[in-house]
């Protein structure tokens, strides 16, 4: 099969590749980009470790095509910190220790962005449903909608 | 002399007893004896077979001593998650 | 060496502090590196074919085909894998499981595999492969397997445990028997008897991350694994057995771990891969599907257990009793085993007796899933204890702590228990805010306890100190949750130094001694013993180098608080020397300064647990929701408490998806048909409510600050709680794991019918 140019926007930064048609965008970005933050927990939607933003929408890579990608705008965790500054989701996720392997962590970061971004005061009860698409194994999630409450309100502050 | 209290699988191997007596110094020797008094235990400790002295389980220590007294107790080796 | 691991009382200043963890900002900004985070160049993709049979010979496999396709750099089967185990029987079962030798074993099973320079064409190379199969007769349910008249999955396997020895072969490869005292007279002294059958379906540790590893094989025999795993020292073991390698020219390296609680114990996928390394001449990466961690790793047993139990009008347990039959998939295993041994641990008991059979069934090879096998039992005993204390008129809690074991108490399984935390883990859930807390219509309260032996086992440490005074801390038992945070703990504490001053690292199996696995709750209780060993090896040497400096003797120079201190008032001038300035100074003073320390690290302490929650249950429905849960559970010493929480809370949302939700569910195929995340569904963040924790400190006599296994005991209790609150909300007794809607409506409707 012939690849596909692709000319795309990843975390502010013109990238251009060429993927096969049937190529996911998850192993695009993993494996010809390099960027493994996102992972691939199931392949099939149901674990969000692939989590991405694509074009202010939260999406599984994994059932995104490369090819899809062409002219829209991706973020992934990669491009969540500002240099050497976490984000306030990152610095409240290793305070609260909501992470424990920490496999589930990009997807979950993301996701909470997303949330935030649209209802930057949820109650407890949003955030489980906001975060319900995201798997974790190890937390229980107790940690996790901790951090993600307050990060909530520093950011409120900020 | 030390008294070995076996678990009940072990016990059937050892004609229905629950418990033996050995002359042993430590594990090493206590394998030992028990491998050459009853032949049927030798898969056993092949599998691995832990010892518990006054309740504290020892997996790999050969050289732990048998104290006189003490309670001993034979015990599968497990595995864990 | 003369090390000490006796516990002694002390004020902590690093150990139970929350730190953040070293591997932490890696984690969050997706730098940090998983199984399948890794590449060679040149490397290849591997993949396997498995088996779409649950029962069936392998008659051939024709692998010509994918062999011409381009791009195929190398196919393989059983052939490949030569059996070099020597009569080792559970390393045969290893080699088997990996790839099927004469027979597929189960829906899943390895029968061939390739490497390929992409996906695409390792996939259809997959296709190209041809096997001739002669299907057999299956059985996947572990009573139906215990039938004589079962399809036998393997015709050498005769009963052993038993009495006589059997003339017929059996699916049943093992019956064990613990207890003590006399029963049958206990249950005579019984004025109440509770006698009740359950049943558990099969569930799946379900870490997030799919197992993954790149091996690189060169024409020389030596060789590079990069691995997810709990265990590289073991792994490297296996898969160099398993291929006829030295150890030392196998090099493995974990990675970090997307979760394991068990499942990552054991070899799967990379002797497979190793031997395609061998074959193409080239690394090759192997990353198993969802689908493939599903339907050919982990799982746990299916088990089926009869209890009984037998009290006074007193409230005083006279007897108890239970057969235990755990399906091993179809490999032997020790599952009911252990489930014999864990069933009453939690009892002052004068009379016990358990019985186990481990039974085979077409189902992938059991693994161990935090603290094994013992869930199950935990389930089937708290229930019949809950019904228990209602006949007798009881309160559970009272109940339970009128026959709770104690320092003294001959437990089920044998020993004499030392210090133990089944009393105090009662009498705080007794006492906590959430037993008084109001009920509402169709909800319930249940209650129940758990217990894990936690492991020790072998375990090296090295701890080497910089020129500049920082210490790197190399430790070889993989990091599942924390501990390299705890373990730097345990140095800055031991060392008398800042937490920040420390660095820990998981080494390669050749930059260190051999260590166990991360199983059995081990990580932090035996390394933790290994670093402070190491730790107080080096501080002798700081101690001999100050003297050096300073041109006095060893014996006058004592360690405290990160510096050496000339005792004595002929000394009184002497400023004391801290960790920095010994280390600036060790060029000229002998060299590098370092700690060592090789151990087994026994007399791991028991650890028990006490859970509390509420179920709320729709009797229109069958639905549930879990309102409250609350976890006791006694740690020794928590070294940074919030990742014991993080244990106790993760150990309950496992529970909690194992009592409600997830089972595997075979079709009269012997095929898997929920191997995926949106079938086999575990607990999602809005299932769940926040989980309360409460840590004991009941210290382990055993370990010089009292650190117990904290890892797995917290997944015992929840099927029991659970199963206990749905049958107080729903006035009738669940009996089978997971009390899925449709089970529980089957339930209620049943009782209003009868
Ligand atoms: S990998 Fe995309 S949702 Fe699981
Ligand atoms: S921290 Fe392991 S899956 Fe979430």
């Amino acid at each position: 099969m012939a690849g596909v140019a692709v000319l795309t926007t990843i975390n502010g930064d013109n990238v251009e590749y060429l993927c096969q048609p049937d190529e996911t965008l998850l192993d695009v970005l993993r494996d010809r980009l390099g960027l493994t933050g996102a992972k691939e927990g199931c392949g099939t939607g149901d674990c969000g470790a692939c989590s991405i933003i694509l074009d202010d929408r939260l999406v599984c890579s994994c059932l995104v095509l490369g090819a899809e990608a062409e002219g829209r705008r991706v973020e992934t965790i990669e491009g969540m910190a500002h240099g050497d500054r976490l984000h306030p989701l990152q610095q409240k996720f290793l305070e609260h220790a909501a992470l424990q392997c920490g496999v589930c962590t990009p997807g979950f970061l993301i996701a909470a962005k997303d949330l935030l971004a649209k209802n930057p005061d949820p109650t407890e009860e949003e955030i489980r449903f906001g975060l319900a698409g995201n798997l974790c194994r190890c937390t229980g999630y107790d940690k996790i909608v901790r951090a993600v409450q307050d990060a909530a309100s520093v950011m409120k502050g900020a | 002399m030390v008294e070995v209290t076996l678990w009940g699988s072990l016990g059937a191997i050892a004609g229905g007893k629950s418990k033996v007596e050995i002359e042993a110094k430590d594990i090493r020797e206590l394998f030992r004896k028990l491998a050459e008094q009853y032949p049927g235990f030798e898969p056993y400790i092949d599998r691995g077979i832990a010892v518990a002295i006054d309740g504290t389980i020892y997996r790999d220590t050969w050289s732990k001593e048998l104290p006189q007294g003490a309670e001993i107790f034979l015990l599968p080796r497990l595995a864990g998650g | 060496m003369n090390f000490d691991p006796r516990y002694s009382g002390r004020n902590f200043t690093s150990v139970g502090t929350r730190p953040i963890r070293p591997d932490g900002v890696d984690k969050v900004t997706g730098r940090a590196r998983y199984g399948a985070d890794f590449n060679m160049a040149g490397q290849l993709v591997g993949r396997v074919l498995r088996s779409p049979h649950a029962h069936a010979t392998i008659r051939k496999i024709d692998t010509s085909k994918a062999e011409k396709l381009n791009g195929v750099k190398a196919v393989i089967t059983a052939a490949d894998l030569p059996d070099l185990t020597d009569g080792d029987a559970a390393m045969y079962d290893i080699l088997d499981n990996c790839m099927a030798r004469k027979k597929a074993l189960y829906d899943g099973h390895a029968v061939a595999a390739v490497a390929a320079v992409d996906a695409r064409t390792a996939r259809q190379a997959l296709k190209l492969i041809e096997v001739d199969y002669e299907v057999l007769p299956h059985v996947t349910d572990v009573d139906e397997a215990m039938k004589h008249t079962a399809p036998l999955l393997n015709d050498a396997i005769f009963t052993e445990g038993l009495e006589e020895k059997p003339v017929r072969p059996s699916n049943v490869t093992k019956r064990t028997q613990f207890g003590h005292g006399d029963v049958h007279e206990g249950f005579g002294q019984a004025d109440y008897v509770v006698e009740r059958s359950f049943k558990t379906e099969q569930t799946h540790q379900g870490y997030i991350e799919p197992h993954a590893c790149v091996a690189s094989v060169s024409a020389d025999g030596t060789a590079d694994l990069w691995v997810c795993t709990q265990g590289h020292f073991v792994y490297r073991q296996h898969c160099a057995q398993l291929l006829g390698m030295e150890a030392s020219k196998l090099r493995v390296t974990s990675s970090e771990i997307g979760g394991g609680f068990g499942g990552k114990t054991h070899v799967w996928a990379e002797p497979v891969a190793l031997a395609l390394s061998r074959k193409a001449g080239r690394p090759v990466k192997l990353v198993m599907t969802r689908d493939e961690v599903f339907r050919a790793s982990g799982p746990t047993s299916a088990t089926s257990i009869d209890v009984r139990i037998g009290a006074r009008k007193d409230g005083t347990i006279t007897a108890a009793e239970a057969t235990l039959r755990y399906s091993c998939g179809p490999y032997a295993g020790m599952w009911a085993e252990i489930g014999a041994m864990t069933a009453f641990a939690c009892y002052r008991l004068e009379n016990v007796r358990t019985v186990g059979y481990e039974v085979l069934v077409s189902r992938p090879k059991t693994a161990a899933y935090r603290a094994p096998s013992a869930p199950m039992a935990a389930f089937a005993v708290e229930s019949a204890v809950d019904e228990l204390a209602k006949e007798i008129g009881m309160d559970p809690v009272e109940f339970r702590i009128k026959n709770a074991a104690q320092e003294g108490t001959r437990s089920s399984y044998g020993p004499v228990y030392g210090p133990i935390g089944i009393g105090p883990t009662l009498e705080a859930a007794k006492n906590h805010p959430h037993m008084k807390a109001p009920l509402g219509k169709n909800q319930g309260r249940g209650m129940a306890c758990g217990f894990w032996f936690n492991f020790g086992g072998q375990t090296c440490t090295d701890l080497n100190i910089g020129m500049d005074g920082s210490v790197s801390l190399a430790v070889g038992t993989v990091d599942v949750g924390g501990s390299r945070a705890s373990l730097s703990l345990v140095a800055a504490e031991e060392l008398g130094i800042a937490y920040e001053q420390v660095k820990a690292v998981v080494a390669d199996t050749s930059s260190l001694g051999y260590n166990d696995m991360t199983d059995g709750s081990r990580g932090t209780f035996s390394s933790s013993m290994a670093t402070i060993s190491a730790a107080r090896n080096a501080i002798k040497i700081l101690r001999e180098r100050a003297a050096q400096m300073w041109d006095i003797p060893l014996d006058d120079v004592v360690w405290e608080k990160g510096h050496a201190i000339a005792k004595g008032e002929k000394y009184g001038n002497l400023a004391a020397l801290s960790l920095r300035e010994i280390a600036a100074a060790s060029g000229k003073t002998g060299g590098p300064i370092a700690g060592h320390s090789e151990l087994v690290a026994d007399g791991a302490g028991v650890s028990f647990a006490t859970h509390v929650c509420d179920i709320e249950v729709d009797p229109e429905t069958g639905a549930t929701r879990v309102l409250r849960y609350t976890v006791v559970q006694d740690a020794g010493k928590a070294v940074h408490p919030t990742y014991v929480e993080g244990q106790y809370q993760g150990g309950a949302a496992q529970g909690i998806g194992w009592a409600l939700n997830e089972e595997y569910i075979y079709g009269k195929d012997g095929r898997l048909q929920n191997p995926g995340f949106l079938d086999y569904r575990i607990p999602v963040c809005s299932d769940l409510p926040m989980i309360d924790t409460q840590i004991l400190e009941i210290p382990n006599p055993n370990h010089p600050y009292g650190v117990r296994g904290v890892g797995e005991t917290s997944i015992v209790p929840p099927l029991a709680a659970i199963a206990n609150a749905v049958s107080n909300a729903a006035g009738v007794r669940m009996t089978h794991i997971p009390m899925s809607p449709p089970r529980i409506l089957a339930a209620i409707e049943a009782e209003r019918g009868g």
